[in-house]
């Protein structure tokens, strides 16, 4: 288990005038439960309806109303803290958090201060650029978000929004474990395939389904922990990173020009690329945190928790084992396969019955390339794995080379049909006919003659004859027939 | 027609039944009564209309032999329930022209059992208070007036103002520290707060979620058994509601209590209590005694630290509870230069001063650094209570003291001093901090002719005990004075 004490590693540290820096980062993460109804409330939560339309009686804090607690959300905190290998507490409890603001009808949000569901876990991340780190997971709480305030619709006042008022979001909050961007988005990656794999958030960023805050620091090597800021409200993996190593620098920045860190709550704007203050530590709310009097604690027994783990779905890091031993693919693959579900999912439909090595490569290299530059997300990819594995079975029972299939595919993702009906219609089907071969090989011999007598000494030319064969075929010759053929008649 | 409303609910309930009078002619001369009763101030709101309407449906329901509990009779409501289309108050200027689109579930369980609604009952602002007049909707005045004004206890005053004034039959109340014993003691008038959790919540203007509890007051301990039977009741959409049966309230008035043991606490003698008091809870020792029971002295040891622990807890509550009052989605808004300004003025005249005392008291206890001091420790003084009672349990079946440490008093004087205020609840609150049922029985008039009350405690869920030790007790002191009737 790594604490405070771990040093990040060297190519971490950020370069100062006197010594390097190494930087200090904890997460808290939103994600909003997938539920069709909110934590107390049974208002519905659909994502963009019009303003104010997924409202009832008490999610506008009308005066008797009272809350309900919607055990599904329960149970979705405990199967999120099962997948993050965390304690389940039997006791529970929902206190509130008092402060003033229009998009908070009642005046307080009702949140587990003391008494979270889910204590102490653990789980083990690896950054793209390093080595696996484990890093811990302080606590998971339930509680209502608030609504939603519209500040640019006028210019003199401010429209509220209580559609989102009351849905359940479940907040982790790490141990500061990690000590670089790359490990911040690999955590918050991490945490969105769990929760993903699980079904209890959807993890969609960009609807803000899944947000973080993200508190920074700064310390020599080792050194005596510095004094943090709260980045508020993060939605996506870039802008992590961007905030975190603009926060760094800023606070370094602080620091060697003599001066102190305010603790304080700052936004990160992501046109900018900055972060700026946004409530210092003067203006911290008094929560006034105090047990939510119209709400029972839950008391919830270990069957209950037994039960819901031996419902749960295989996780990423299960998955990733299963990989490697059931498809023998390297270690780092089976990582970048399983980091979602659905990467996950398409693998496993795509290496059913092909080789898996290959299935794997084509994944990561030809499609996440393509999808990537695309920006399309794997699930609307125009080329779906029985498409995808209809290219690979041509390839495998060597209809096509693979660097004929890389072309195929390219006409795939751009529409033009299936990898059978591409390959039928421009005639790429590899040429295997031996006597055909012969006789391109005979033809490209004869065009070289000088080369031809030159390889019983010096092997190494065959290569360019293999070339020109090819090249003259079209690029369907058997590579391999060609090989033989060329050997046999040069005595390679 | 006025002897209409000189009927007990029971009688009135008959009445209706047999056909020996319509809900129509009950219910109009009611109205009669409360249009002569308006120096009372015991309504904020009246619905006369739909007073009647409801009366002419409920005549047609007993024309057929049909209709429920309450069929056709016409009761108040504290001004704390939402009713659906009829303005809610509170007692407070905060809340506007607030009108409801909802009905609680006491008042929904009411309707459905026929009752007619004469009106919304005034009370304290949020029923922060022992003597109705923090509303602010101006003091009620309690019918047993003498040569000045005097107050009808709190908060419920309107409702025991109303029934004691016969202008109902029954009425509503809540109670967070004695809002429904301390103003039936008041005003002759008989009150049962439950155990926490029989009545529901929802669509109740909250004050101290942890404490209120909805309960009835009326003229006999009978009606508040026929009351209480209709508005109590498992409800889903308060989780604090107990999902249990209820007993049958009626068939446990009039039990024999031979061989009950009844406990004397002896932390219920108060330095200062008057004589009258001390007299009449010996008188009430007697009463019972005399209809069988035991009579066992029981010490509740944490007494003391009860109403310090309660204007720690119920505070602290409010404080929470009221912050829905913002002017942002409905009531008053008062505009300000900014957000907080806006808030701050809004409170500020929307809340009376009482009301602002609480939320700042609640707020102080309640911030960082104060809370292990106060709220904790109130919460761990309030565990202490309940066990004292579960230990005065094995000795006894139910608790006799007094309701109140005084009678009635004129209005203005203790208004200005909150201590001495808050004192009028040291015999009740215990029983909201243990979530206990306790009634207030009519039993005697002081020296001036004012009405007294006794309490019976009872364990939890055992409101039959209760109401048995009640009824013998109302048949041994046959309370029947009823106040000159100065108001018309």
């Amino acid at each position: 288990m790594f604490t405070a004490e771990r040093v990040a590693d060297k190519k971490d540290w950020l370069s100062g005038r006197d010594h390097d820096w190494e930087i200090i980062i904890g997460l808290e993460i939103h994600a909003q439960v997938a539920s069709n109804s909110k934590l107390f409330s049974g208002a519905p939560t659909a994502y963009g309806a019009e303003p104010n339309t997924q409202v009832s009686l008490v999610d506008a804090a009308m005066p008797g109303m009272l809350p309900v607690v919607n055990e599904f959300c329960i149970e979705q905190g405990v199967r999120t803290g099962l997948g993050l290998n965390a304690k389940i507490n039997l006791f529970s409890r929902f206190d509130r958090k008092n402060y003033f603001y229009p998009d908070l009808p009642q005046g307080y949000q009702i949140s587990q201060f003391e008494f979270p569901i889910v204590g102490e876990g653990e789980i083990e991340i690896t950054p793209e650029d390093g080595e696996a780190v484990v890093v811990g997971i302080e606590r998971l709480h339930l509680e209502q978000d608030a609504g939603k305030s519209i500040h640019d619709l006028s210019p003199n006042e401010t429209y509220v929004d209580l559609n989102r008022s009351g849905v359940c979001l479940m907040e982790i909050v790490s141990k500061p474990d990690m000590r670089s961007p790359e490990e911040a988005s690999a955590y918050v990656e991490k945490i969105r395939g769990i929760v993903r794999a699980l079904g209890t958030c959807d993890g969609d960023m960009e609807k803000g389904n899944l947000r973080a805050d993200v508190n920074v620091s700064v310390r020599k090597p080792g050194g005596e922990l510095g004094t943090r800021c709260e980045l508020k409200n993060i939605n996506s993996m870039r802008f992590i990173r961007q905030a975190i190593n603009y926060e760094a620098r800023r606070q370094i920045d602080i620091l060697e020009a003599g001066g102190e860190i305010d603790q304080e709550t700052r936004l990160f704007d992501n046109a900018k690329g900055e972060t700026r203050t946004m409530r210092s530590k003067e203006d911290a709310h008094d929560y006034r945190y105090f047990p939510d009097p119209d709400l029972l604690p839950i008391k919830i027994t270990q069957a209950y928790v037994d039960g819901i783990k031996a419902s749960l779905p295989e996780l990423p890091d299960a998955r990733k084992a299963r990989f490697v031993s059931e498809y023998s693919i390297p270690e780092y693959d089976a990582r970048i396969l399983t980091a979602d579900k659905a990467k996950g999912d398409f693998y496993e439909r795509l290496a059913k019955g092909r080789d898996a090595k290959i299935a794997a490569n084509w994944m990561m290299g030809d499609l996440f390339g393509a999808l990537n530059k695309a920006g399309i997300e794997l699930d609307d990819s125009p080329v779906n794995s029985d498409a995808l594995g209809e290219l690979l079975d041509l390839i495998g029972d060597k209809t096509i080379s693979g660097k004929i299939a890389k072309g195929v595919f390219e006409k795939m993702l751009a529409g033009e049909g299936g990898a059978n009906e591409i390959v039928e219609r421009d005639g790429l089907k590899q040429v295997t006919d031996t006597g055909a071969i012969e006789k391109i090989v005979d033809e490209v011999i004869a065009a070289n003659a000088e080369q031809a007598a030159k390889v019983a000494d010096n092997p190494r030319l065959i290569g360019f004859f293999v070339g020109q064969v090819m090249k003259a075929s079209g690029g369907k010759a058997n590579p391999q027939a060609v090989n033989e053929i060329l050997r046999k008649k040069l005595g390679g | 027609m006025s002897d209409l409303t000189k009927l007990s609910l029971e009688a009135a309930l008959d009445g209706l039944k047999t056909k020996e009078f319509s809900s129509v002619e009950i219910t109009k001369a009611h109205i009669d009564a409360c249009m002569d009763a308006a120096d009372l101030n015991a309504f904020i709101t009246t619905d006369f209309t739909n007073a009647m309407k409801s009366a002419e449906e409920s005549d047609v329901k007993l024309a057929k032999g049909e209709g429920g509990a309450l069929e056709g009779a016409p009761l108040g409501i504290k001004d704390l329930f939402c009713t659906e289309g009829v303005k809610t108050t509170a007692g407070s200027k905060i809340l506007g022209d607030f009108t409801p689109q909802y009905e609680s579930t006491v008042t929904a369980n009411m309707k459905a059992d026929g009752m007619v609604m004469l009106g919304k009952l005034n009370l304290d602002e949020f029923a922060m208070g022992s003597s109705n007049e923090t509303s602010y909707y101006n003091p009620v005045i309690n019918p047993w007036r003498k040569d000045e004004d005097l107050v009808p206890g709190g908060s419920s005053g309107g409702s025991a103002s109303a029934v004691a004034a016969n202008i109902c039959l029954g009425a509503t109340a809540t109670d967070t520290g004695g809002s429904i014993r301390q103003p039936a003691s008041f005003t002759g008038t008989t009150g049962i707060k439950p155990t926490y959790g029989r009545c529901s919540r929802w669509g109740v203007v909250a004050f101290a979620s942890s404490l209120d509890q909805a309960g009835p007051i009326t003229r006999t301990v009978k009606d508040a058994a026929i009351m209480l039977q209709s508005m109590a009741g498992y409800d889903a959409k308060d989780s604090t509601s107990i999902n249990k049966d209820l007993p049958d309230f009626k068939a446990a008035c009039g039990k024999s209590i031979k061989g009950m043991k009844i406990g004397i606490p002896k932390e219920y003698t108060m330095d200062g209590m008057p004589k009258e008091i001390e007299n009449l809870w010996q008188q009430g020792i007697k009463w019972l005694q005399s209809c069988g029971a035991e009579i066992v002295h029981v010490s509740l040891p944490h007494t003391k630290y009860a109403l310090p622990a309660y204007y720690i807890v119920a505070p602290a509550e409010c404080s929470s509870n009221l912050a829905r009052y913002d002017g942002m989605r409905y009531g008053d808004r008062v505009e300000g230069d900014n957000l907080y300004d806006t808030y701050e003025r809004t409170r500020a005249e929307g809340f009376g001063k009482e009301v602002r005392r609480r939320i700042m008291m609640g707020t102080y206890v309640l911030s960082a650094g104060y809370y292990d001091a106060y709220y904790l420790q109130a919460q761990k003084v309030r565990t202490k209570i309940a066990e004292d009672f579960k230990q005065a349990w094995e000795k006894c079946d139910a608790l006799l003291t007094p309701t109140c440490p005084s009678a009635a008093f004129p209005v203005g004087r203790k208004v200005n001093d909150p201590v001495t205020m808050y004192l009028n609840d040291i015999f009740t609150v215990t029983a909201n901090l243990a979530g206990l049922p306790a009634m207030s029985v009519p039993a005697a008039l002081d020296n001036n002719g004012l009405p007294l009350g006794l309490q019976i405690i009872g364990r939890a869920l055992d409101e039959e005990t209760v109401f048995a030790a009640s009824s013998a007790l109302e048949a041994c002191a046959g309370f029947t004075a009823k106040p000159e009737k100065w108001w018309v």
